[in-house]
């Protein structure tokens, strides 16, 4: 399973205008890769993430194809959309489970999804079982209402339930971001797992959390005012950024064993652009401590090195 | 300065009251001038009802807190007054935190109103100016403009310069960057650094380890209402003895370094179930008494 | 500088999550907002139209007449005609003249009784909703007694024995049975606003409870308090009416209900003088009628979730 993305633009409708919210973005995933998509409020991951399975009745299509295994995915078309939902592509939406909905046992909620999708409960249920097993919660869990039902164990259903038509692409949005750090843990490693026994083909996580993504992800895509600013391996992301905004970014983490009176760490003046009438030029720009004159002119996503991807004039220096 | 002693909070649930939930038991802690304590814990822990109870937000149930040897339960609420002119609060939320009705400033006019409204107009509009200026704001972008108009950063440094109107001696940061973007979240954590030089004692609420390493000088660990560990920050990260801080700590996902599997810890298998991974009943027999384990290092037994 | 769209950061609990707001507006552009919208809903301009055409009616309806309300010497039970633009009752007396005096005192009564309901209401249930504890219990217990008692059971037998003499003691009468829904549903969202940080942070600053809730609670729900002062006043005009029909309001005071009532009993329906009661009817029923649309039509004007673009 491959997922091609081609210069997608994605706006939002506002009383004021169109909302650039991602404009332009171009990546690919492979088979079995976990993509890690990273960047702060307002960078436009969450767009990407749902714009991939059409579900905000508020964005408008503006541009780009999506494909996944050469089959273009319809997803300026609501309605052509719903045969891929759940079965090709699915969403762990944000704070998903706090949407699971509170007057139904977490069994009958199941059986009505799989229903109105045309999936017989019964049929599906042995494996349902099994994998409720491998997260680590028993047959109990569908008969229980979801607030019976602690963060973790609800995050874990909602990871099962997801996943349980095996779809090729899996986009988890925050996953872990609500959640405890041990439980944290124990949710991202699922994620690797669910990849690992073929459950899910490809996954896409979206998170602002970097270390988690070093964790987890394959690769990592940073993101800044929706557009793509590096691209390439966790590890060596990571450890060498390109992008002055993910150097900058990664500089401002603290981590343990990092304390203020041995090193004070810095963050990034300035705040993100407005996207209703962005910038010309690279974005970054006024935050950038490296930006010079040839800025004003927008940089390409390009490859800098083999398989290291950045937006900036600076990066192949 | 601050002085937690035995403090415990208990709410009433149920029909009637029936039953009980025990939110913090039995805490015990000292802040001083000039000390940044962290009182880290995962949700649950009852961190948060700590800091309440300091801020006289909502009741103690049994135990006392001091400061300054006054005690903060039996205040009157005539008395309140003057104990807030010393002690103050931020919240995780920056915008909640404002009346989004109204100006952003208006916090300030509070502050006024209520107890300095004897002085000029351009006395205050100077100690305004003063206050944003030790928090690194400027006063042309944040004074006149709507919550909605500034970012969670300069909501939450509003929030300090607030504070420092009152010339505080301690301050309870209740997660107060948990909700900012990462590049912004590092510049009001170096501000709590240096108010802390300037003498403030402040009580660094939070739930990320990372965050309490980098700035306090004491570390608490609370699980489940009890403190479980606590001592010198280098100490009970440095050399975690209690089974629940190791596990903490082996969970948080740092750079250049993949998760551990937990066998290779060494921690029981209730140790490593976190509280969030079993629902409901608080586990009585969670934490013992706290051994001196080093000097300024202390660990509950069980 | 622009008003960019909200890009918010929420938590639950623990952690960073991302959503997209959509287009929030700072509070004076608001009140522009909503004008736009306002003029634009139609259940709320029809409402409105409603009631305030009806308002001119009893404001300046009588200065257009030389008729008394009660005065009598006039052709008996004449129908419509250019000397008596609504006819005549059985007796002789104008009906134009006792419509209109007669919806001076149904905007009178209305608004003094919706004035009381609500500022009982307001008091109750902020006081409930802020202190919480025992208090909230004893008002709570104070807000059913008065809630599950048969309003018009009560206020029928109660005028009944006070006999009722002016406008001000039934619109008494009226606000003090009429309030608990409004006491309640007032309460509910003071709890909720009374959890929010901002609330804490002004205690921290040294206000006074009723400061906190008169400054901070109250001004975030004043679209809320505005549309339940127009159901109780609504709602007023509508008790008084049956009031009045029943024969149980004053007597002395020219209202519809007791045009209503005059003209049944002297069997205005058998006698088929349709100008005396069907004036008065349409008129209760427009008034609260459009009263309740506009209720509507504002509810959605305040809350853009609902507006219909």
């Amino acid at each position: 399973m491959s997922l091609t993305v081609d210069n997608l633009r994605v706006y939002y409708r506002t009383l004021r205008g169109d909302v650039r919210a991602l404009d332009g973005v171009t990546f690919r995933v492979e088979d079995g890769e976990i993509m890690g998509i990273a960047g702060e409020s307002g960078c436009g991951k969450t767009t990407l993430g749902k714009s991939l399975i059409r579900l905000d009745g508020r964005m408008r299509y503006i541009e780009g194809k999506v494909q996944i295994d050469g089959v273009d995915l319809p997803i300026a078309d609501t309605g052509a959309m719903d045969a891929f939902r759940y079965r090709s592509v699915s969403i762990i939406p944000q704070q998903a489970m706090s949407a699971l909905n509170p007057i139904r046992k977490i069994g009958r909620m199941i059986e009505e999804l799989l229903d109105s999708r045309g999936v017989s409960y019964d049929e599906t249920k042995p494996e349902l079982s099994r994998r409720l097993r491998l997260v680590g919660l028993d047959d109990g869990v569908l008969d229980r209402f979801p607030i019976e039902l602690s963060g973790g164990m609800k995050q874990r259903v909602v990871l099962v339930l997801s996943t349980l038509l095996d779809p090729s692409l899996l986009i988890a949005d925050e996953l872990t971001s609500a959640l405890d750090v041990s439980t944290q843990k124990a949710v991202a490693e699922m994620l690797v797992e669910f990849r690992d026994r073929s459950f899910v083909k490809s996954t896409l996580v979206i998170t602002h959390d970097l270390s988690i993504l070093y964790q987890i992800a394959d690769t990592i895509l940073v993101m800044y005012a929706g557009k793509l600013v590096e691209k390439g391996p966790s590890s060596e992301l990571t450890a060498e950024p390109r992008h002055p905004y993910t150097q900058l970014l990664l500089g401002s983490l603290p981590e343990v064993g990092v304390r203020f009176n041995e090193r004070r760490l810095t963050g990034i003046a300035g705040r993100p652009p407005s996207l209703l009438d962005p910038p010309t030029g690279c974005r970054f720009r006024d935050r950038c401590p490296l930006a010079f004159a040839k800025c004003s002119e927008e940089p390409p996503f390009v490859e800098v090195e083999p398989g290291r991807f950045a937006a900036c004039w600076k990066a192949s220096d | 300065m601050l002085r937690v002693k035995d403090v415990s909070k208990v709410y009433k649930t149920g029909m009637f009251g029936g039953s009980e939930f025990t939110a913090v038991s039995g805490v015990s802690f000292d802040v001083e001038p000039g000390e940044v304590v962290s009182l880290i814990g995962e949700s649950g822990s009852g961190k948060t009802t700590v800091g309440k109870m300091i801020l006289r937000l909502t009741g103690v149930t049994s135990g006392s807190i001091t400061f300054g040897g006054v005690e903060v339960s039996a205040l009157r609420k005539s008395q309140l007054r003057g104990y807030y002119a010393q002690v103050q609060g931020v919240f995780q939320d920056p915008f909640s935190s404002y009346n989004p009705v109204f100006k952003a400033d208006r916090v300030f006019e509070l502050i006024r109103g209520n107890y300095l409204r004897g002085m000029s107009r351009s006395e205050w509009n100077g100690k305004v100016r003063r206050s944003l200026e030790d928090v690194g704001l400027e006063p042309a972008d944040v004074l006149g403009k709507y919550p909605h108009q500034l970012s969670g950063g300069q909501l939450q440094r509003l929030l300090i310069a607030r504070a420092l109107l009152l010339d505080i001696q301690f301050l309870v940061a209740d997660e107060i960057i948990s909700m900012l973007d990462a590049s912004t979240r590092i510049d009001v954590l170096n501000l709590l650094g240096d108010l802390k030089a300037r003498g403030l004692g402040i009580l660094f609420v939070t739930h990320d380890l990372s965050l309490g390493n980098y700035i306090s000088d004491k570390t608490i660990i609370l699980r489940r209402g009890r403190i479980v560990e606590m001592g010198a920050t280098e100490k009970v990260f440095g050399d975690p003895r209690h089974a629940y801080t190791r596990m903490l700590l082996s969970s948080v996902p740092q750079f250049g370094h993949k998760w551990e599997k937990l066998e290779d810890l060494d921690l029981s298998e209730s140790d490593a179930a976190s509280a969030d991974m079993r629902p409901g009943v608080l586990d009585e027999g969670a934490a013992g008494d706290l051994l001196e384990v080093d000097r300024d290092h202390f660990v509950a037994t069980g | 500088m622009a008003v960019e769209p909200r890009v918010q950061t929420e938590s639950t609990g623990t952690a960073e999550v991302t959503i997209v707001a959509p287009e929030v507006a700072p509070p004076h552009r608001k009140r522009n907002e909503i004008l736009y919208f306002a003029f634009r809903n139609r259940k709320l301009v029809i409402g409105l139209s409603f009631v305030l055409f009806f308002l001119l009616l009893a404001i300046v309806g009588p200065w257009l007449t030389d008729a008394g309300p009660f005065e009598f010497g006039f052709p008996t039970g004449q129908p419509p005609s250019s000397a008596h633009w609504l006819g005549t009752t059985a007796p002789g007396q104008d009906v134009y003249a006792q419509f209109v005096y007669g919806l001076r005192s149904s905007f009178i009564v209305g608004a003094l009784a919706g004035i009381i309901a609500a500022a009982i209401a307001m008091v109750v249930g902020f006081a409930g909703g802020y202190f919480g504890g025992v208090f909230d219990e004893l008002l709570s217990m104070l807000t059913n007694v008065v809630l599950v008692i048969p309003t018009l059971a009560v206020l029928i037998i109660v005028a009944a024995y006070l006999k009722v003499g002016s406008l001000t003691s039934e619109a008494i009468l009226i606000g003090v049975t009429s309030w608990p829904w409004a006491a309640r549903a007032i309460r509910a969202q003071t709890f909720s606003l009374g959890a929010r940080d901002f609330v804490s942070l002004a205690r921290l600053s040294g206000q006074r409870s009723w400061a906190v809730i008169a400054k901070e609670i109250a001004p975030n729900m004043s679209s809320y308090l505005f549309l339940a002062f127009i159901l109780l006043f609504g709602g007023a005009i509508l008790a008084a009416a049956t009031l009045d029909f029943l024969g149980l309001g004053p007597s002395q005071v020219m209202s519809l209900g007791l045009m209503m009532n005059t003209a049944i009993s002297s069997a205005a329906l058998q006698l088929g003088y349709w100008w005396w009661f069907i004036p008065p009817g349409i008129g209760i029923t427009a008034i609260v009628g459009g009263l309740y649309v506009m209720n509507v039509g504002l509810d959605e004007v305040f809350n853009p979730k609902l507006r219909e673009t």
